[in-house]
C-alpha cells in the first residue's frame, strides 16, 4: 500500500468543495433575510425587553459603531472579571485565577474574534470560563461581524439615507438567535456522534492498562467546538486545539469541522450580494475568495506531502506535529482553510509545518484574512479591497471611480486606504519591536530565520484575528500578553471603524445608474483584477519580511 | 432633532460622544448578560443533557475497560478509545513518540513545535529510528514517519498499520506466541479510511494491546 494517495487527497477537497457549493446559496439567502425581515421574533422581542434596547432605531453610523464598541468594552470587561475570578466561581474545577496580563491578553482574544492562547485549557481554564466566557465570545465576536457587513451593504444599498445604516442590537442578536445557535446546536451533536466529549466532571485520574496513572478529561467540549469552528474564533478547549482527540476524534469529523469553518465564509458573499441587490456582485466576490483559498490549499497540499526540509527528510516525511488519523493531505487542508479563514483552529502544528508550508499558512494570514476570511470580516475585507481595485482601474482609465451604484471619491478612498494600511502597521510595527527588544527576543524557541518567521507569524496571527501560532514561540509573558493584544485590537476595532464610516458615507450619497462607462464588477476580469489586487498589496508590504524568515529557510 | 436637520452634520462637543459611549456600553453589557445566559449556560447544558441521556459513552470519553467493553465509569476505566498511552515494556504495542509532559500527559497536550529545519529534532528523529530498528530487528529505513516522529496532541492514539506490523517479530517473541496470530490480530485492527477516502489508514494502539491481552490470557 502507497502511503499518500493522489485520489483521497483530491476526494477530500472535492467533498468541502462539493457541501460549499451546495450550500452558499440557501445559507446566504436565508442569512439575508434574517437581516432584512421586518417582524421581529417573540423570543427577540422578549429578549429586547430585557436588555431594555431598542431593536427598530435605524442608527447612523456613528451610533451603530459605539454600540458595537461599547458591547465589545463590556465584553472584554466581563470575561476579563470572569478570568480572574474563577477560582470563586463554580465549576472552576480546581484552577487557579489568570494574571491580569493574561487575563487581559485572553479577553481581547476572543472579543476580537482571533482566539489567541497563551494558556493550555486543561490547566488554566475551568468549566464555567469556557462556557460563560469563551464559548459566549465565540457566538458574540462572529455575530459582531456579520453586523458590520450588514452596514457596509446597507451603505451601499440606501439612497440618500442620512448616514443610517440599520440597527447594531438586532443585526447581533437576529446573527445569533436565527443563525448560528441553530448551526452550532446541531454541529456540536453531530461532533459528541464522532467522540467529542460533552460532559461537566472534572479532570480525574484512572489506572491505565499497564498499571499507570492518566488524567480522565471533562468538560462540555462539543458545544464549544461547534462555534469554535462555525464562528472562525479558533480558541481550543485543549492546548492541542483541533489536534486533540477530545476535539477532533476521527477523519469524519475532521472534514465536518474544515467544512463548518469555510461555511459562513463562503455563504457570506452571496447575503452581501442579495442586500445590495445584485447577486453577481456577490458570486465575484466569492470567486475571488475560492481562487485564493484553492490556490493555498494546493500549495501547501503540496508542501506537506513533498515534505522538504531536512526533518521531514530524515523522518521519510512531514508527519512531526501531525495526527496518524490524519496524515499529511488532511492536515494541510485543514491549515490553509483555517488560516484562510481567520480561524487559527489547528489539527497540525503550524510551527513543524514545512519550510513552503508554514509559509503559505504566514501568507493566508497577511492577505488580510480575505481567502474567505472570518465570518463578516472576510466580506468586508474583500469589499475594501474591491474598492482599492475598482479606484486602480479608474485611474488607469481617468474616470472618477463608482461600485455597486456609489461613486468613489477622496474621502471613500482615504477610508480604504487608511483600513488597508492598519493591518500591516501593527504587524510589521510589532515584528520590529519583538525582535529589537530583549523581552521579545526572550520568547523566541528557534533562532536565525525560523525565529523570525515564530514572530511575524505571531503577530500576523494576532493582527490579522486569526489566532493561529507557531507554538514555539514563548508567549505566556507579560510583554507579548500586552503586545499581542494591542495588535489584536488595532488590527479588529480600527478597520471596523473605518469600514462603518464608509458605510455611512455611502448611505448618505445618491446611487448613480451604470453608465457604459461603468467598470462592470461581476466578470472574471474584475475577479482577475481583484486576485491580483489582494496579492499585490500583500506583496509590496511583506515581501522584506517574508524574505528573511520563511524564504530564507525554504532555500536552506 | 427634527427630519428636516438630519441632513446636516450635527456638531457634538466630545463630551456629548464620551456620555454616549458610556451609554452604549451600559446596554452592551446589559444585552451581554442575557446573551450569557442563553449562550453560556442554557445552550451547553442543553447539549450536555441530549449527549448525556442519547450518547453517554462518547459524551464521557469512549472508556474502555480491561476486556475491551465500553464503559462510562472512571474508576472501572483502562482508558480511552480516543486518547493515546504509555505501555511499559517491549511486550507491548508501542505508541508514537510524544511530546506532551514526559510522554502522553492528558494535562499537557502538545506538539514539539520544532521547525522542519531544527537540529535537536534532527538528531532526535535519528536517535529513535536507530534505538527502534535495533529493538524490533528491522533495518532502520524501513520505519515509517509516525514511528520517529511526535503528533500534534502527543495523545496521538493511533499508528499507521506499516508501524504495527513492524513490531510484531518483537511482541511475539517477547510473549513466547506464533508470528502469524500477532500478525492476524494487527490485521483486525487496522481500520480503513473513514468512507473509504477521509484521512489515513490507522491502528488504535490501546484496542490492539486489549486484544492482545486478551489472547494472551
Amino acid at each position: 500500500m502507497t502511503r499518500v494517495s493522489t485520489f483521497t487527497t483530491v476526494a477530500q477537497v472535492l467533498v468541502v468543495v462539493g457541501v460549499l457549493a451546495a450550500t452558499h446559496r440557501p445559507l446566504g439567502d436565508y442569512v439575508a433575510h434574517v437581516l432584512s425581515a421586518p417582524r421581529h421574533l417573540r423570543v427577540e422581542r422578549a429578549g429586547y425587553r430585557l436588555m431594555r434596547v431598542d431593536p427598530d432605531a435605524d442608527q447612523r453610523w456613528s451610533t451603530y459603531l459605539l454600540s458595537l464598541l461599547g458591547f465589545s468594552l463590556a465584553s472584554v470587561l466581563l470575561l476579563f472579571g470572569l478570568a480572574r475570578m474563577q477560582d470563586h466561581l463554580p465549576l472552576d474545577i480546581g484552577m487557579p485565577p489568570m494574571d491580569a496580563p493574561g487575563a487581559w491578553n485572553a479577553a481581547v482574544s476572543f472579543v476580537t474574534n482571533t482566539n489567541w492562547q497563551w494558556y493550555s485549557g486543561e490547566t488554566a481554564a475551568g468549566h464555567l470560563l469556557q462556557m460563560t466566557g469563551f464559548t459566549v465570545q465565540n457566538f458574540a465576536s462572529a455575530a459582531v461581524g456579520v453586523t458590520v457587513l450588514a452596514a457596509l451593504a446597507r451603505g451601499f444599498a440606501r439612497h440618500e439615507a442620512a448616514g443610517r445604516v440599520g440597527n447594531f442590537w438586532s443585526d447581533l442578536v437576529r446573527t445569533i438567535v436565527r443563525v448560528l445557535l441553530p448551526l452550532a446546536f446541531v454541529a456540536a451533536l453531530v461532533l459528541v456522534v464522532g467522540g467529542v466529549i460533552q460532559n461537566l466532571h472534572a479532570h480525574t485520574d484512572l489506572t491505565t492498562l499497564t498499571g499507570g496513572t492518566q488524567t480522565a478529561l471533562g468538560g462540555p467540549v462539543a458545544s464549544q467546538e461547534a462555534i469554535k469552528e462555525l464562528g472562525t474564533n479558533g480558541g481550543g478547549f485543549f492546548n492541542a486545539n483541533s489536534a486533540h482527540p477530545f476535539e477532533n476524534p476521527t477523519p469524519w469529523t475532521n472534514i465536518f469541522e474544515i467544512i463548518l469553518l469555510l461555511l459562513l465564509p463562503f455563504a457570506l458573499p452571496r447575503t452581501f450580494g442579495v442586500l445590495v441587490g445584485d447577486r453577481r456582485q456577490g458570486t465575484a466576490i466569492a470567486a475571488t475568495m475560492g481562487v485564493l483559498w484553492a490556490g493555498s490549499v494546493a500549495l501547501l497540499t503540496w508542501a506537506e506531502m513533498a515534505g522538504p526540509g531536512l526533518v521531514p527528510a530524515a523522518a521519510g516525511g512531514a508527519m512531526e506535529g501531525k495526527e496518524t488519523r490524519f496524515g499529511e493531505a488532511a492536515s494541510a487542508l485543514f491549515a490553509a482553510s483555517t488560516t484562510g479563514t481567520s480561524t487559527g483552529a489547528v489539527n497540525a502544528m503550524h510551527d513543524s509545518l514545512t519550510a513552503p508550508g508554514g509559509g503559505v499558512a504566514m501568507v493566508n494570514m497577511l492577505l488580510g484574512e480575505v481567502a474567505p476570511g472570518g465570518v463578516g470580516s472576510g466580506v468586508y475585507g474583500m469589499v475594501v479591497l474591491a474598492v482599492v481595485a475598482v479606484f486602480l482601474a479608474g485611474l488607469m482609465v481617468g474616470r472618477t471611480p463608482e461600485y455597486l451604484g456609489k461613486k468613489l471619491a477622496r474621502p471613500e478612498i482615504t477610508l480604504v486606504a487608511l483600513s488597508v494600511l492598519a493591518m500591516p502597521a501593527v504587524v510589521l510595527v510589532g515584528s520590529a519591536l519583538a525582535i529589537s527588544l530583549p523581552a521579545g527576543q526572550a520568547g523566541i524557541q528557534e533562532p536565525g530565520a525560523h525565529g523570525i518567521s515564530e514572530v511575524v507569524y505571531a503577530l500576523a496571527s494576532a493582527g490579522n484575528n486569526n489566532g493561529s501560532a507557531f507554538g514555539g514561540l514563548t508567549t505566556g509573558t507579560p510583554f507579548y500578553d500586552t503586545l499581542l493584544g494591542l495588535a489584536m485590537l488595532v488590527g479588529r476595532f480600527v478597520p471596523i471603524a473605518l469600514v462603518l464610516a464608509l458605510a455611512g458615507r455611502l448611505a448618505s450619497a445618491r446611487r448613480v445608474p451604470a453608465s457604459a462607462g461603468t467598470l462592470p464588477t461581476h466578470t472574471p476580469v474584475f475577479v482577475g483584477l481583484l486576485v491580483t489586487v489582494t496579492l499585490v498589496v500583500v506583496g509590496l508590504t511583506f515581501v522584506p519580511v517574508l524574505s528573511l524568515g520563511p524564504v530564507v529557510e525554504s532555500l536552506s | 432633532m427634527t427630519a428636516t436637520t438630519t441632513r446636516t452634520r450635527p456638531t457634538r462637543p466630545v463630551g456629548t460622544v464620551g456620555l454616549a459611549f458610556w451609554r452604549q456600553s451600559w446596554a452592551g453589557l446589559r444585552v451581554l448578560l442575557v446573551l450569557t445566559v442563553l449562550l453560556g449556560v442554557v445552550y451547553p447544558l442543553m447539549v450536555t443533557g441530549i449527549s448525556q441521556v442519547t450518547m453517554r459513552w462518547q459524551a464521557e470519553g469512549s472508556l474502555l475497560t480491561a476486556n475491551g467493553g465500553r464503559t462510562t465509569d472512571r474508576s472501572e476505566a483502562v482508558g480511552s478509545a480516543l486518547i493515546g498511552q504509555p505501555f511499559d515494556g517491549p511486550s507491548w504495542f508501542q505508541p508514537r513518540p510524544s511530546a506532551a509532559g514526559d510522554g502522553y500527559d492528558t494535562l499537557a497536550s502538545a506538539g514539539s513545535n520544532l521547525g522542519p529545519l531544527d537540529r535537536d529534532l534532527l538528531a532526535a528523529v535519528d536517535q529513535r529510528r536507530a534505538d527502534l530498528a535495533a529493538a524490533d530487528g528491522v533495518a532502520p529505513g524501513a520505519l515509517p514517519p509516525d514511528a520517529v516522529t511526535a503528533s500534534g496532541s502527543g495523545l496521538d492514539p493511533d499508528i499507521s498499520p506499516a508501524y504495527a506490523r513492524l513490531q510484531v517479530n518483537r511482541v511475539a517473541r517477547e510473549r513466547g506466541l506464533s508470528r502469524d496470530e500477532i500478525a492476524a490480530l494487527v490485521e483486525r485492527q487496522v481500520v480503513g479510511r473513514d468512507l473509504g477516502f477521509l484521512g489515513e489508514p490507522r491502528v488504535n494502539v490501546l484496542r490492539l494491546n486489549l486484544a492482545l491481552q486478551t489472547m494472551g490470557s
